[in-house]
């Protein structure tokens, strides 16, 4: 067990430390930056419901919650490492209390996706709404649907001219993207991890053996909400703005797209998919032959009809398949999603 | 408003084609003029035409030889209605397209995303909308009507035909919120009194209980500056309440979008509005420029005022860069703030030196069988409001929006 | 008086959208547990419909309650054979299938018509209560809710068909040992089911502007009606839609039509919390 965690990392840091060097000359690096961190916001979805069976309808409100947070304190305090940390922090803390609501009230499946959607929702509209002058946090106007422009942008930790933009800036996102993936990674090997599987398995079972399951869960729920809140705040530096529609039902569809495609219950699949489906709406961007909210459409539902597991698994058993080695029994990643009332 | 997607390639092509003809007769490089606009989404019914506009100019001014001997290349991009989108654009046109001016922008919020990018990386940047006003930075020209050339003109005469109760409807963002300001202090100067002032999110497009609302107050006179296409709902709702006949409307955007060609005449008759252009001036510019535009798109449908003021600051653009002999950015300002002006469809229209923005002839209308009806014209008219606290000769580092104080 | 005579309508309006918005979804969820998000992309399509039958010359009224039904329900139907049937009992797989095809329809729509808003205009004209003026269009609305409700009760309750579809949506093998193809019998659902949505989005279309993403506004509070609703169809339904439509307009008529949403959205988290299976889990109990 110790030698092959040993060896995941050193994989990972060989195959990331590629990755980013050659990755640059492929796409430029304005466009590569927004893939990672769209990687880092589909991992935040893919742990706690790849690996911890809740199914959020609304991890854009952590996303877009990350990047206000980020723009309003980067707008009073004027240096950019404190708003970095409390864009991690204050996400992580509104799902702790979200997620003791809605979890030791023992909901689940539909109606905790109900309870998502509608926060998130809430926020939308809340957000949108704060154009007038009266809506003010210290030196910060909301601004409502104008969203807030023109705020600090990252700098060098404790020298607030030294900005961090451009090629420098796209280095600093990969590189948070491989410790995040590090952590969850070690985070899943640790026993927190391996028993937030087993309630994503049998949530009853692990509760008579004497698991508190509401508690857990709810300290996944923050901590993926910390992550993607981590991701808004490296978006709201990318684009230099912070919108309500970062907060929009769309921008959360498109989480559970990327899972799904990428593949649930795997660290890689979301960031694959979050980062592979992100560049395809580039390219279908820039022709107009045909509407691309078609095609990313008919992607979802020829991967929830053909390839319910995602890319990164079927290439998996593929790869296992072809070199002729036993593939490793895989848990049943789809179970937890059959429905279980009605 | 229905320009089917294939029509519009089409139309594309050709001027394209047309403007590609001569192409041999131009220097290598070609001047880039960066274009940032909604053509898609809720707010496409004002980006389209102004699109259209930017590709009318455009193919004009190589059809006439080009600026200075170079063909100008237009690099286009949809915002899709995403205020997010301008930034990220921004920054493309600016850093990586490297363009030498941009013209663009719809919405005062998709300003403001753009506005301090195009500052930082000294791209000279041309803002053709009417918007609230106050906007001071030497970096950009506005080329749109502003409160004092519109509110303060069509609030008097609206009270004069109505009364001097006055409910205000506004779009919930930066311009809505100033221009209801604005309405406040022309209304309370002309003794009138604003009763309620309501604003709506974007998005509302239910606006039943506000109707029931506006009738507890029954004001003598409703001022709507409403934006976008959810916004439209509220003419057709007040008319199927038959509302329209009981208290005169008044707006600041109606019509800018072409929304009286969408509203039946039934809905649409008797709504009061103040603009820089309508399709029925009866000038030899006008007709020569829906000619022209007939001959690019088929018909002069599309033809609205954001689109005229498009084409107007494309204009003014192109006769600084003639004056300055360059498009380098500083000398361009220069020869504009010398008082450059253009003859366009709407008219005259000079560049105020003082705040960047445009002095322009004004036009009080009203809404008669799906046309704007010119009730009264004012000639020349400066735009007073930002003069009062921009004075970009003396300050030229100013970089703010002032905001009217109520 | 009047004042309060048109508030009254302006709720029970409230209400009787609320139910028309969310009856298809209602139908479909109750009977055969499929959480349709091509719902509100099913109402726009109804919405466009209407416009296009109009358009070619067809009076608006029959376009309304028969055109746009026809047309949605056989849109449903092709949805239903190629798509949602592999995936019934699959709860959340169904929702992101849906999801994926409410993205096509927008595709189509906006492929189609153009990303522009478009409508006709209302039907009935507005009449005077005292020194009100009310949209008439407002009442037609209340009485289609009615008569909606009234019929879905009246084919459940007293037709063979409904029994049929009760039984099936209770116990499905039952229906099926005594010779009743369930695979049929969901077909049929989905094609009602499909055909309300349709035209619940006739109806409003002529209320507000249609846009080929008009969808999303609906389909966020069709969806939190329903599952506030809980597992009795009508009882549900008719619940929920109350107890939200009242609330958001005591908040609109209080405050302001933003916070009446807000209000609305507030009132579903709480109801959930406090009865997690929805109204009628805990009262109307095996009603239908």
């Amino acid at each position: 067990m110790e030698r092959s965690a040993k060896r995941d990392v050193v994989v990972t840091l060989i195959v990331s430390a590629i990755l980013i060097a050659v990755m640059p000359m492929l796409i430029g690096t304005y466009t590569l930056t927004v893939l990672v961190i769209y990687g880092m916001l589909g991992l935040s979805l893919g742990l706690i419901w790849g690996f911890g069976g809740i199914l959020c309808f609304g991890q854009a409100a952590f996303f877009g919650l990350g990047a206000y947070v980020y723009a309003i304190a980067a707008v009073n305090i004027g240096e950019s490492t404190l708003p970095m940390i409390l864009a991690v922090l204050l996400p992580g803390a509104f799902a702790a209390v979200l997620g003791a609501v809605m979890f030791y009230g023992r909901l689940t499946d539909v109606y905790l996706g109900v309870i998502t959607l509608v926060v998130t929702l809430i926020l939308f509209k809340f957000i949108n709404s704060t154009a007038g002058p009266q809506y003010v946090i210290g030196d910060a106007r909301l601004g409502g649907f104008n969203g807030i422009p023109g705020f600090q942008t990252l700098n060098v930790p404790g020298d607030s001219g030294a900005y961090i933009w451009g090629d420098a800036y796209f280095y600093v996102c990969a590189v948070a993207l491989v410790i995040v993936f590090l952590l969850v990674t070690w985070l899943l090997r640790s026993s927190f991890g391996r028993i937030a599987i087993g309630i994503r398995e049998n949530e009853t079972r692990m509760a008579l053996i004497g698991y508190d399951v509401a508690a857990r869960k709810t300290v996944l729920f923050a901590i993926g909400a910390a992550i993607a809140g981590l991701a808004g705040a490296l978006f709201a530096n990318w684009a230099e703005i912070v919108t309500p529609n970062l907060f929009s039902l769309g921008q959360s569809a498109e989480i559970i797209i990327w899972c799904i495609v990428g593949g649930l219950g795997t660290r890689l699949g979301p960031i694959v998919g979050a980062a592979g489906l992100a560049y395809l709406k580039f390219l279908l961007g820039q022709q107009s032959m045909i509407d691309n909210t078609l095609i990313m459409g008919l992607v979802l539902v020829i991967f929830v009809l053909f390839l319910p597991r995602g890319l990164v698994p079927a290439v998996g058993s593929l790869w296992h398949a072809s070199v002729g080695r036993t593939a490793r029994r895989r848990p049943a990643n789809r179970r937890m999603r059959r429905a279980r009332h009605g | 408003m229905s320009l089917k997607r294939r029509e519009f390639l089409g139309a594309g092509a050709a001027l394209t084609t047309a403007a590609l003809l001569p192409s041999a007769a131009f220097a290598a490089d070609t001047i880039k003029l960066g274009s940032i606009l909604d053509t898609s989404g809720i707010f496409d019914a004002y980006g389209k035409p102004m699109d259209q506009a930017t590709r009318l100019a455009i193919a004009e001014i190589n059809a006439n030889g080009g600026l200075l001997g170079r063909e100008v290349e237009i690099i286009d991009y949809d915002t899709q209605s995403d205020m997010a989108l301008y930034s990220q654009y921004a920054q493309k046109l600016t850093r990586q397209d490297r363009v030498d001016v941009v013209h663009g922008g719809i919405l005062s919020a998709s300003r403001e995303a753009i506005r301090q990018t195009m500052r930082k990386t000294d791209t000279l940047y041309f803002y053709n909308v009417q918007y609230e006003g106050g906007v001071c930075d030497r970096n950009i020209f506005v080329t749109g009507v502003t409160p004092t050339q519109q509110v303060e003109v069509l609030v008097p005469y609206a009270m004069k035909k109505s009364g001097p109760k006055v409910y205000i409807l506004a779009a919930d963002y930066n311009y809505g919120q100033i221009t209801a300001r604005w309405i406040q202090k022309f209304v309370e100067d002309n003794g009138g009194e604003v009763v309620a002032t309501d604003f709506f999110p974007l998005d509302v497009s239910d606006f039943g209980s506000t109707i029931t609302k506006i009738q507890q107050v029954s004001p003598d006179l409703v001022v709507a500056p409403l934006v976008g296409g959810a916004h439209l709902s509220f003419f057709r709702q007040w008319a199927a309440a038959g509302m329209n006949t009981k208290i005169p409307l008044a707006s600041t955007t109606m019509g800018v979008g072409n929304e009286h060609k969408v509203l039946t005449s039934a809905e649409g008759d008797g709504i009061m509005v103040a603009y820089n252009y309508s399709q029925e001036l009866d000038t030899p510019e006008n007709k020569a420029f829906k000619e022209k535009w007939k001959a690019a798109y088929g018909d002069t449908n599309g033809i609205h005022e954001l689109a005229v003021s498009t084409y107007q600051g494309i204009m003014l653009w192109a006769e600084g860069v003639k004056k300055a002999g360059t498009v380098d950015r500083d000398p361009v300002i220069e020869a504009l703030e010398t008082g450059v002006s253009i003859v366009g469809p709407a008219g005259n229209i000079a560049i105020d030196p003082q705040t960047h923005h445009a002095t322009l002839d004004v036009h009080i209308m009203e809404v008669e069988d799906q046309k704007m009806k010119v009730v009264e014209t004012l000639n020349q008219v400066a735009p007073v409001d930002t003069q009062a606290v921009c004075n970009l000769q003396e300050n030229p580092d100013d970089n703010t929006q002032y905001e009217i104080e109520i | 008086m009047d004042i309060s005579f048109v508030i009254l309508v302006e709720m029970l309006y409230a209400i009787a959208s609320l139910v028309l918005i969310s009856a298809g979804l209602a139908v479909v969820f109750g009977m055969m547990k499929v959480i349709n998000l091509a719902h509100g992309e099913f109402m726009m399509m109804g919405g466009y419909a209407t416009i296009t039958a109009v358009g070619l010359g067809v009076n608006v009224f029959i376009a309304m309650l028969i055109v746009a039904p026809l047309v949605v329900g056989l849109i449903g139907l092709v949805v239903e054979r190629l798509v949602i049937r592999h995936l019934y009992g699959r709860l959340v797989d169904t929702m992101l299938a849906t999801w994926g095809l409410s993205l096509v329809f927008i595709g189509l729509a906006t492929m189609i018509f153009g990303n522009t808003t478009t409508g006709i205009s209302t039907p009935i004209p507005g009449f005077t209560v005292g020194a009100y003026q009310i949209n008439g269009y407002n009442f037609f609305i209340i009485v289609m809710a009615v008569v909606l409700v009234i019929a879905l009760y009246a084919v459940l309750k007293g037709t063979r068909a409904g029994l049929i579809a009760r039984g099936t949506m209770q116990r499905s093998d039952m229906a099926a040992a005594l010779g009743y193809s369930p695979d049929r019998i969901y077909m049929a659902t989905f094609f009602f089911g499909s055909a309300l949505s349709g035209l619940a989005g006739a109806i409003l279309a002529p209320l507000v502007g249609l846009v080929p993403t008009s969808g999303g506004a609906y389909i966020a509070k069709a969806f939190i009606t329903v599952i506030a609703g809980g597992p009795s169809l009508i009882a549900g339904l008719v619940s929920s839609a109350t107890s939200f439509g009242l609330v958001n307009q005591i908040f609109t008529f209080a405050v302001s039509p933003v916070i009446g949403e807000v209000a609305l959205l507030i009132a579903a988290v709480i109801l959930l919390r406090a009865m997690p299976q929805g109204i009628t889990s805990r009262f109307f109990k095996g009603k239908l």
